[in-house]
């Protein structure tokens, strides 16, 4: 507590622009409160006891950086989360997709993968999966090779097998994966029409076109211009009537685009674009 | 010394005493009051609702990106971290529970003090749990007022204990107490204004 916080902002921000210099991730415009609190915590971590001294290794020691990726992004997320977002999906959104021949998915931010996973899986359920393309993208490469792995934890099977029932699944959820020791290997098959790639929401432009676009629980950690930046994007890389789907606190609400889109499932926040 | 905003922390046996307090506040009360009551990630507005029902002042769950205003309530979504920003606008995250909470108290109050600094009130009230004694002392650090419910009048003391443990807390009052104190920093106000 001895600098005013007005140079602890400057230093902020100077730490996020170097680190855009250097590395190419943009993190100037996240939301401020939790990156400070997340950079925070990894100093205090890591014996770090001023932003400038964090700001000099990281520029320095490129694995000191890999680690406080790993640690500042929150890749929190599991299988069916939010169950009635999914019935609303299959109801509302995937009779949509069955009209097209050829479907394309985009999942963004889709962490460690377990909510490509499940996309798949009622897909799969709907007779979609082998006529689907699903792309799912995320900053964080570590996280993008655990999905790609497709291999969780035992325990957390439980909690996903009633998710994933209250989700609407016909099936049953073992079905789905084969356990090896106290991890739970989820079914090779569903991997066939998946692509895994890194993309940075932040910075990468659009790179096709989709009938549907999942991000969920992303848009939260942005601020509000980088929020309608990446709106753009999405609405860029919509094919008409194409749908948007956002995590349960995510809106259109303070969104400059909000014009052109309308809302499919309000509750649900699953929209459809439909300005030009 | 006038204030800007009331931070206040609630949990286990809570809904009685932030009734209680809730509903003497007058529709136009001067300043926001942001609350995190730890409560079920199934419930998703009730709370809310039973309150209203029984407040005149207008309660709400705060929005992602919302701008806060005086004279509301605004709870944290069950299930979210509810934070502050500098621009006095709310941000919702799904970080790690802290101490075993989402919602999370220390992060609300962490981040309010941040913005307010010594124009901040932060109030914790009954609970199990020790959520919200960081914030605590987060807050009192930056100079702003903070209080506690006396134990003795909590139906769950642990909560308020732990942030009299640290020594930050300024005053320790029962509910009514609590209350009063409330209408008079929003009568200061006024009166300065
Ligand atoms: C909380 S997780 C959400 C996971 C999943 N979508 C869900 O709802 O359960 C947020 C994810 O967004 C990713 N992310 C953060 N910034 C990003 C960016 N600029 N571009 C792409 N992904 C980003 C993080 O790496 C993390 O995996």
């Amino acid at each position: 507590m001895n600098k005013t916080p007005a140079t602890d902002n400057e230093e902020l921000k100077e730490l996020l622009e170097s680190i855009r210099f250097v590395y190419g991730y943009d993190f100037t415009e996240y939301a401020e409160a939790s990156i400070r609190r997340r950079i925070r915590h990894f100093m205090s971590a890591n014996n770090f006891n001023s932003i400038r001294a964090l700001n000099k290794t990281l520029l320095e020691e490129e694995d000191v950086f890999e680690q406080f990726i790993q640690e500042t992004t929150v890749n929190v997320t599991e299988m069916f989360r939010d169950p009635s977002f999914y019935k609303s999906l299959q109801e509302n959104v995937f009779v949509r997709l069955a009209t097209y021949p050829f479907i394309k998915i985009w999942i963004a931010g889709s962490s460690t993968g377990e909510e490509v996973y499940s996309t798949a899986i009622l897909l799969k359920e709907r007779g979609l999966l082998e006529r689907s393309v699903i792309y799912a993208t995320d900053i964080n490469q570590k996280a993008l090779q655990t999905a790609k792995e497709g291999v969780y934890h035992l325990k957390k099977m439980k909690g996903y097998t009633s998710n994933y029932m209250k989700a609407g699944g016909q099936r049953s959820f073992s079905d789905y994966y084969v356990s090896q020791y106290d991890g739970a290997l989820l079914d090779r098959s569903l991997r066939q029409n998946i692509v895994f790639s890194a993309h940075n929401l932040a910075a990468d432009r659009s790179f096709n076109e989709f009938q549907l676009i999942c991000c969920r629980n992303v848009l939260i950690y942005f601020n509000q211009q980088l929020q309608n930046k990446v709106i753009d994007l999405f609405y860029e890389s919509l094919c008409p009537f194409g749908f948007l789907a956002l995590g349960n606190k995510e809106s259109l609400l303070f969104a400059e685009s909000r014009k052109n889109f309308e809302e499919v499932d309000r509750k649900e926040r699953i929209f459809i674009k439909t300005g030009q | 010394m006038q204030y800007e905003a009331v931070v206040i922390g609630v949990s286990a046996g809570g809904l009685m005493v932030l009734s209680g307090i809730l509903k003497e506040l007058p529709g136009d009360y001067p300043m926001p009051l942001i609350v995190i009551q730890h409560r079920s990630k199934d419930e998703r507005t009730l709370l809310e609702e039973v309150l209203q029902d029984k407040c005149v002042i207008s309660i709400r769950q705060a929005n992602e990106k919302e701008r806060i205003d005086r004279s509301k309530v605004y709870f944290a979504p069950p299930d979210y971290h509810l934070l502050i920003e500098r621009d006095h606008t709310f941000s919702l995250t799904c970080d790690d529970p802290v101490n075993f909470s989402r919602p999370s108290i220390d992060l609300l109050f962490e981040t309010a003090s941040e913005v307010y600094k010594d124009k901040l009130v932060a109030v914790i009230l009954t609970g199990a749990n020790r959520d919200g004694a960081e914030g605590i002392r987060a807050v009192r650090q930056r100079g702003g007022l903070t209080i506690a419910q006396d134990p003795a009048t909590a139906l769950f003391p642990d909560m308020p204990r732990a942030a009299i443990d640290t020594g930050s807390v300024q005053h320790i009052l029962n509910a009514a107490k609590i209350k009063d104190l409330l209408l008079q920093l929003a009568k200061n106000r006024t009166d300065h204004a």
